[in-house]
């Protein structure tokens, strides 16, 4: 049966990614295959790793601020690619009130601080396991 | 169309669909894969192995630079060991490319063994092949590089570059225990720290100390994370093409492909765990399971 592949990424200038790294082993211990691209990628290089890895999602951690920038740059791209089957997913420092204008732009769900990667892996197993298997 | 003939085509995405069936060995992947191996026998493969952390990644990206360089266009297969308890994986050797995460010329997919051993994934000759069918001039395929069970890509890819750090004593032995044999070319990467020129020389002593062969394999020391040194490995590796046996090499990888085939519609399929423990209910132990399974497929055992 065919693996869930998941690409982490940390966009942003901002220093640390160890939110990100939490949750990529959190997803490798549920089974699934998370391609890690390390810090400071811009939204030109995730589409692209997004779409040679062929994965089914894509998950953010910001804490720069920039979401509101990033992640509407990343499903534009996705959308002008004929990709927006893939799936983006964010988590990381974002005030609620921006939260419906991420989801309007085509983002699946924000993990606020505080969400257990529980919630993330049922998450993925609801939105995409059930979807590729 | 097929997502064969437009990855033949050069399209991205469906190359990177037919991938992932082929990893999965889901959907169409064999047709798809037959249209996909017609097209292939072009591409130099160039294999990195050599212990983690020794630096295949970074110098994987220098080799990506040089190339670029060149105006050849890239493809690349980093593989990395899945997890035995989950079969999740972490792959993460792309941190170590990522300026370029927007060269068209290159394209790059991660890999998880998914159990296989000898470190490669099962597809990885398939991966191989998509690129080559893509007309990728040049291909490097990153193995896991757990140490000493690295022969696999010995045999698949056109030249094997087997990397070590200075004064790791622990590699030299490796080296000793049978890598000597595996490699075309060494890399002695992190020439920046202190032991590099010790470390070149002890491997010389004993490829000079070993069987005498047509290739000697050079040594070549690097700073991938300078991209000092990487001239000279492009230039052992435009000259090792002519020593090497690329058809045998080709003949290797069919036969991978073959194997990983015949592995999914054989074992995966038909002689699975749970057909095996019924079949050893009535026959008792595995020989005469499987000379009866091997005989009701009309197979000598
Ligand atoms: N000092 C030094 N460090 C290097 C060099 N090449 C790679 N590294 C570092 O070695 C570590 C492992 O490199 P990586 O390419 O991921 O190794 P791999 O596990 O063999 O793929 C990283 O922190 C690199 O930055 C080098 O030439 N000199
Ligand atoms: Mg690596």
């Amino acid at each position: 049966m065919g693996k869930v592949r998941i690409l982490i990424a940390k966009p942003g200038l901002d220093g640390h990614d160890r939110g990100a790294k939490v949750v990529a082993r959190s997803l490798r211990d549920a089974g699934f295959e998370v391609i890690y691209t390390g810090l400071r990628q811009t939204p030109e290089a995730i589409v692209n790793t997004a779409i040679q890895e062929d994965v089914d999602a894509i998950g953010i951690s910001i804490l720069s601020g920039a979401h509101n920038t990033v992640f509407p740059a990343i499903t534009g791209l996705l959308k002008e690619k004929g990709a927006s089957d893939i799936v983006v997913f964010g988590g990381g420092v974002i005030p609620d009130e921006d939260i419906p204008f991420l989801l309007e732009s085509g983002v699946a769900i924000i993990f606020t601080p505080g969400t257990s990667t529980e919630d993330v892996i049922k998450f993925v197993n609801e939105k995409i396991t059930a979807k590729i298997h | 169309m097929s997502l064969a003939d437009r990855a033949i085509a050069g399209e991205v995405r469906a190359a990177a669909r037919l991938m992932r069936i082929a990893d999965d060995r889901t959907g169409d992947y064999i047709q798809e894969m037959v249209k996909i191996w017609a097209h292939t026998g072009h591409a130099r493969i160039i294999g990195i192995t050599g212990a983690p952390g020794s630096g295949k990644s970074t110098l994987t990206d220098a080799l990506i630079t040089h190339y670029r360089s060149l105006g050849k266009s890239v493809g690349v297969a980093a593989v990395d060991p899945s997890s035995p308890f989950s079969g999740g994986a972490i792959l993460g050797d792309r941190i170590r490319m990522a300026t370029h995460a927007n060269d068209e010329g290159v394209f790059i997919r991660s890999v998880a063994t998914r159990g296989h051993l000898g470190g490669l994934s099962v597809s990885a000759m398939d991966i191989a092949a998509i690129f080559d069918a893509m007309g990728k001039d040049i291909i490097i395929i990153e193995t896991v590089g757990v140490g000493q069970d690295e022969v696999d890509i010995s045999s698949l890819a056109d030249t094997c570059i087997v990397v070590v750090m200075p004064g790791a004593g622990d590699d030299i032995q490796a080296i000793k225990a049978g890598i000597l044999e595996v490699a075309d070319i060494f890399v002695v990467n992190k020439a920046d720290r202190d032991g590099a020129d010790r470390t070149a020389r002890d491997l010389k002593t004993m490829l000079e100390l070993g069987a005498k062969r047509v290739w000697m394999p050079p040594v070549v020391k690097t700073i991938a994370l300078k991209k000092s040194g990487i001239e000279e490995l492009a230039e052992g590796i435009a000259l090792h093409s002519n020593y090497s046996d690329n058809e045998d090499k080709h003949f290797a990888r069919l036969y991978h492909a073959a194997l990983g085939l015949l592995k999914d519609r054989l074992v995966n399929s038909c002689f699975t765990p749970d057909r095996f423990r019924e079949l050893l209910k009535t026959q008792g132990d595995p020989y005469s399971v499987t000379i009866k399974w091997l005989k009701n497929h009309g197979l000598e055992a």
